[in-house]
């Protein structure tokens, strides 16, 4: 189901934002003009819907959010917890038309 | 879910693998599994877990906490995969009744199982004395979650609480009662409180302490029978004809082992009980280990986890075929927080041992107990009794377990304060001092870690473990590798991060000279160019912030901001925020309270003051910010910084306007000192304190900046902390005029602010200076490095720059966005949820959630 969430330059670059998308919360983050993310919003570890505001980082090439809670970060393209092998969250494909973003999933 | 693996060690059965099995699966016979898989026993045995419990391994020590989540998966230890991984057959709900030690096997409620080596791991069971009536339904004992589920089902219908026992775990029992919210009474059969750990004057020291927050202590109480009550449900009769009604008694008596398995098969035991075990942790049977709290050593049964992790690894390694480890006794010293009070006890507390000396130092008004007791000539650390402060437990605790030779004046080790007392540095350890004493790892295990290549912490911890149990060792962990690698001649590396090879000092100064404004800049320049991580981006953030002063949340520097920085309020586990005002100095009028009030109520905050003399309101949704600082900012409030690493509050005593005793306006200066330095973001939070004269009411010694006034002028003191380590403040200038006065804080938290490591407080600073306080004084009072001017000139433009930073934010309509919790939807977060407790909210837990649904509140 395509979405569109909001515009390109709703979201300030480096930050994160909350998505309603089908129902659930959908943390999307603007990476740059061209890179953005989008991950579930919910953080496993506190149980609390934050994710969106984390801080945004680079770990080896992998790109991650840090949980502003405990820490714990997130891949921000395959939502795989670095910190904890175990734990996944869902990761949404995202697009940019027309500086419009899309949540395609 | 574990048939295919019967079915393969079935199979496997045929290539002659025999059984290795444990009995119990509690802390320790956890503990030995992850013991056997680290000396790989499973490639020569088959390992089964017997346990009498439906759920496997969890954490007891910790078994309060879960009063305040009701969540077992916090306190599970057991990763049900990883033994599935290494072929562990757990075998749950299946109490093993009998051995045949002569054909090796053993019988099972549900099962019958060959062995090659036993280990009994059985633990122990709370000990309830046989007083006529204690079989009654609202009697329980406190050591199983199903215990505790069960106290909190019969606290919902009680008023009062009786605890029979005053010891370690009566007392957080006691606690646990408190917090359900029963008046709650300890009931004591000796003369005094915790009588194996104190002495008397310390546990009476705790039993005022104790009975001030409302819990009434009743000792030297035989207690002769239950029946029912008229009142409540129950009546205690003592053997001095008095008596206690209740409805609920939790018997906290002591432990006793579980032995029983170990008595059918006869096996030897001690006296008074406990399966007798050697040095190896061998019991009378070569082919049956025991360990933990059902195993007797040395006539002595071990009731902490700490001796029972190192008996399981023990038998772990005399199972591989390594003799020579040995199980030689353990320390049963403990520190703690029991409702709230520090109590700490080492080695000989009472003074038993022949011609021991003991020196006390008793402060009624602090209401701290201190007693050392040392050998007949004062050389040795025998024992010690901290109740009320636990500052120099670490220490003490160094010199007893090394055998360290004491100081010439032995009493400075508890006498607050005084010059001279020596704090034990890295070096003076000797290499069999324990460092972590979770997992009995010493600080030549780690030295040769570090020797072997382990750098990091990280690394230390996998190959090491130090530092994974409680953690409370891990600065001490993190103090010995840097030792280690400097004595290797390896730079310690202070980078900030994987994207700097820069220290947070040198990239302070770089970025000053280069006025560099922002982290794309800082981060092509002098990083890697990439998009940095939550490491370097607040800590570049705060040093862009302490340089220049800018408004936090320029689209350039916004992404960089914790998220406490990013909304301007502290977040808080459950996602909502706190709303913190400023409040200078403590002094408000009552207008200004009454719109704190009325703001609270119309936005359902949960209203309470601070430490810092001022009002927290917390629960705050992230849509309802602006709103509320909207009210806030209009009745004349600015923010308080609450949420960011800078200035937090000024304390102060009412002082000479109002006090009798005053010498001179603590709350004006006060108020002046916050406005001044408000806004000013450093390393890490700042706090400071003035008192009106030298009986200190403001307790500014234990803050970053202290300032006392005499009648010659005002004292100033720096690098205090209360917190996690307290530290009292060292004087730094006497009689000071008020601009004097002004001048050093502004050099001080200049030179802090350039000098000091992210996230380090003014005392830690100053302790790993060299030179300490008397180089400070040199650079900040004598401007040895003439730099005084520079100091002064860079804190005028961090005062000329402040802003209130709600109020920027509540006028820039496009900020203002981002505190919708939606970007595509007005709703709010259905996660939040609220349950009433003493008139107000709190967030609801995880139970509650799934009972109560959430409303939409506007
Ligand atoms: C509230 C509380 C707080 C504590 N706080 C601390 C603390 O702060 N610091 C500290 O060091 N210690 C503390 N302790 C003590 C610590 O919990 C124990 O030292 C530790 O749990 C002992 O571990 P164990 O494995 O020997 O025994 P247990 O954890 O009791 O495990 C024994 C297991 O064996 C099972 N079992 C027994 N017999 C059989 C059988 N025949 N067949 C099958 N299974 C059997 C039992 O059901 C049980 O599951 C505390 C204890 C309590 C209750
Ligand atoms: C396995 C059992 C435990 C053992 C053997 C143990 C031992 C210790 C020791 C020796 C210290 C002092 C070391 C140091 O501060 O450098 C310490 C500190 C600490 N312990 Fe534990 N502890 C245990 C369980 C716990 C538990 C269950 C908690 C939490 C509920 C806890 C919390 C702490 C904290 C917070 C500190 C640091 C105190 C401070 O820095 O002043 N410990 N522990
Ligand atoms: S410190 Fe001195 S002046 Fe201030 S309240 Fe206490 S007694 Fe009064
Ligand atoms: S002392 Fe508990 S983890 Fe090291």
């Amino acid at each position: 189901m395509i979405e569109r969430i909001c515009k390109l330059n709703d979201i300030t670059i480096n930050t994160g934002v909350v998505a309603l998308y089908n129902e659930k919360q959908v943390a999307i983050f603007r990476v740059s003009d061209t890179e953005i993310y989008a991950i579930d919003n919910f953080d496993p570890f506190s149980h609390a819907n934050i994710l969106s505001r984390g801080i945004i980082g680079q770990d080896q090439g992998q790109l991650f959010v840090a949980s502003p809670l405990y820490k714990q970060r997130f891949n921000l393209q395959s939502g795989q917890c670095l910190d904890d092998e175990d734990v996944k969250i869902n990761a949404y494909e995202t697009k940019i038309i027309d500086q419009e973003i899309y949540i395609d999933a | 879910m574990y048939s295919q693996y019967i079915f393969g060690i079935n199979l496997e059965n045929c290539c002659m693998k025999k059984n290795l099995v444990i009995v119990g699966n509690g802390m320790v016979g956890h503990h030995f599994v992850q013991q056997a898989i680290k000396e790989k026993l499973s490639e020569h045995y088959h390992i089964h877990v017997f346990s009498e419990e439906a759920v496997p391994a969890y954490d007891r020590v910790q078994l309060s906490s879960y009063f305040k989540h009701f969540d077992l998966a916090q306190l599970n230890l057991v990763d049900l995969e990883q033994y599935q991984q290494e072929k562990i057959m757990l075998h749950q709900n299946d109490l093993v009744t009998s051995i045949d030690r002569e054909n090796k096997i053993i019988n099972t409620q549900n099962t019958q199982l060959a062995y090659e080596i036993l280990v009994l791991a059985t633990g122990s069971y709370p000990f309830v004395p046989p007083i006529p009536g204690h079989q009654h339904e609202n009697c329980f004992v406190y050591r199983t979650i199903s215990d505790l589920d069960a106290i909190t089902q019969s606290a919902k219908k009680s008023k009062v609480g009786v605890v029979v026992g005053g010891g370690l775990l009566g007392l957080e029992a006691a606690n646990a009662l408190m917090n359900l919210g029963l008046e709650t009474h300890v009931v004591e059969f000796a003369p005094q409180l915790m009588g194996i750990q104190l002495d008397v004057d310390g546990g009476s020291l705790l039993r005022k302490k104790i009975e001030s927050l409302g819990v009434h202590v009743h000792t030297s109480k035989n207690t002769k029978n239950i029946s029912a009550g008229d009142q409540h449900t129950l009546k205690i009769e003592f053997a001095d004809d008095s008596q206690l009604e209740t409805d609920i008694i939790v018997f906290s008596a002591g432990i006793r082992p579980q032995d029983q398995l170990a008595k059918v098969s006869q096996l030897d035991l001690g006296e008074r009980g406990g399966i007798v075990i050697d040095n190896a942790c061998k019991t009378s049977d070569e082919n049956i280990f025991a360990i933990g709290e059902c195993a007797l050593w040395d006539q002595r049964i071990f009731g902490l986890v700490a001796p029972g992790y190192t008996m399981a690894s023990v038998a772990a390694s005399q199972i591989a075929g390594n003799l020579e480890k040995t199980f030689d006794g353990a320390d049963m010293s403990t520190k703690l927080k029991l409702l709230g009070v520090e109590v700490g006890s080492i080695g000989d507390a009472h003074a038993r041992t022949d011609k021991s000396l003991a020196y006390t130092y008793m402060n009624p008004r602090e209401q701290v107990y201190k007693k050392i007791v040392t050998s007949s000539d004062g050389k040795k650390l025998l024992g010690a009794v901290l109740v009320g402060d636990t500052s120099d437990y670490n220490n003490l605790l160094q010199f007893y377990l090394n055998d360290m030779p004491l100081p010439a004046e032995p009493e400075c080790l508890i006498l607050p304060s005084m010059d001279g007392a020596p704090s034990l540095g890295i070096h003076a350890l000797p290499d069999t001092a324990q460092i972590c004493s979770c997992y009995s790892v010493s600080k030549s295990d780690i030295s040769q870690a570090v020797n072997n290549g382990a750098h990091t912490i990280s690394d230390i911890k996998k190959c090491t473990n130090a530092s994974t149990g409680c953690g409370g060792c891990a600065q001490l962990v993190k103090d010995v590798v840097n030792h280690e690698l400097t004595q290797l001649g390896i730079a310690v590396n202070n980078n900030l991060c994987e994207h700097f090879s820069y220290t947070r000092q040198e990239l302070y100064h770089l970025i000053r000279v280069n006025e560099f404004k922002n982290f794309t800049d800082v981060i092509t320049q002098l990083g890697d160019g990439t998009v940095g991580c939550h490491i370097c981006k607040p800590a570049i953030g705060s040093i862009l912030s302490s340089c220049w002063n800018e408004y936090v949340l320029k689209d350039e520097l916004a992404g960089l901001q914790e998220t406490n920085d990013f909304f301007l309020g502290n977040i808080q586990k459950d996602g909502t925020y706190s709303v913190v005002p400023r409040i200078a100095g403590g002094e408000i009028t009552p207008e200004k309270l009454m719109v704190l009030g009325e703001t609270a109520k119309e936005f359902n905050l949960y209203t309470k003051i601070t430490g810092g003399q001022r009002v927290d309101l917390f629960g705050a949704r992230l849509e309802h910010l602006p709103h509320i600082w909207k009210k806030l900012i209009d009745a004349g409030f600015e923010t308080g910084h609450a949420y960011a690493k800078s200035l937090r509050t000024v304390k102060s005593c009412v002082g000479s306007t109002w006090c009798r005793y005053g010498v001179d306006d603590s709350v004006g200066l006060a108020i002046n000192l916050e406005h001044r330095y408000k806004g000013l973001r450093a390393p890490h939070k700042l706090k400071l304190g003035v008192s009106g004269c030298t009986r200190e009411c403001a307790e500014a010694q234990s803050k970053d900046v202290g300032v006392i006034a005499t009648e010659n002028g005002w004292n100033l003191y720096v690098c205090g902390n209360g917190g996690m380590r307290p530290r009292h403040a060292d004087l730094f200038a006497t009689d000071l005029d008020e601009e004097t006065l002004i001048k050093y804080i502004d050099r001080f938290f200049m030179f802090y602010t350039r000098t000091a490591d992210k996230l380090q407080r003014t005392s830690v600073w100053m302790e790993k200076m060299e030179g300490g306080i008397e180089y400070l004084r040199e650079v900040i009072i004598q401007d040895s490095l003439g730099i005084a001017q520079q100091l002064e000139d860079e804190m005028q433009i961090v005062i000329q720059n402040y802003q209130c930073e709600w109020k920027t934010t509540i006028e820039n309509s496009d900020k203002l966005k981002r505190f919708n919790h939606f970007i595509n939807s007005s709703k709010g977060d259905d996660n939040i949820v609220f349950v009433q407790e003493r008139d107000q909210i709190r967030p609801a837990n995880i139970n509650e959630k799934q009972t109560i649904k959430y409303q939409e509140v506007n």
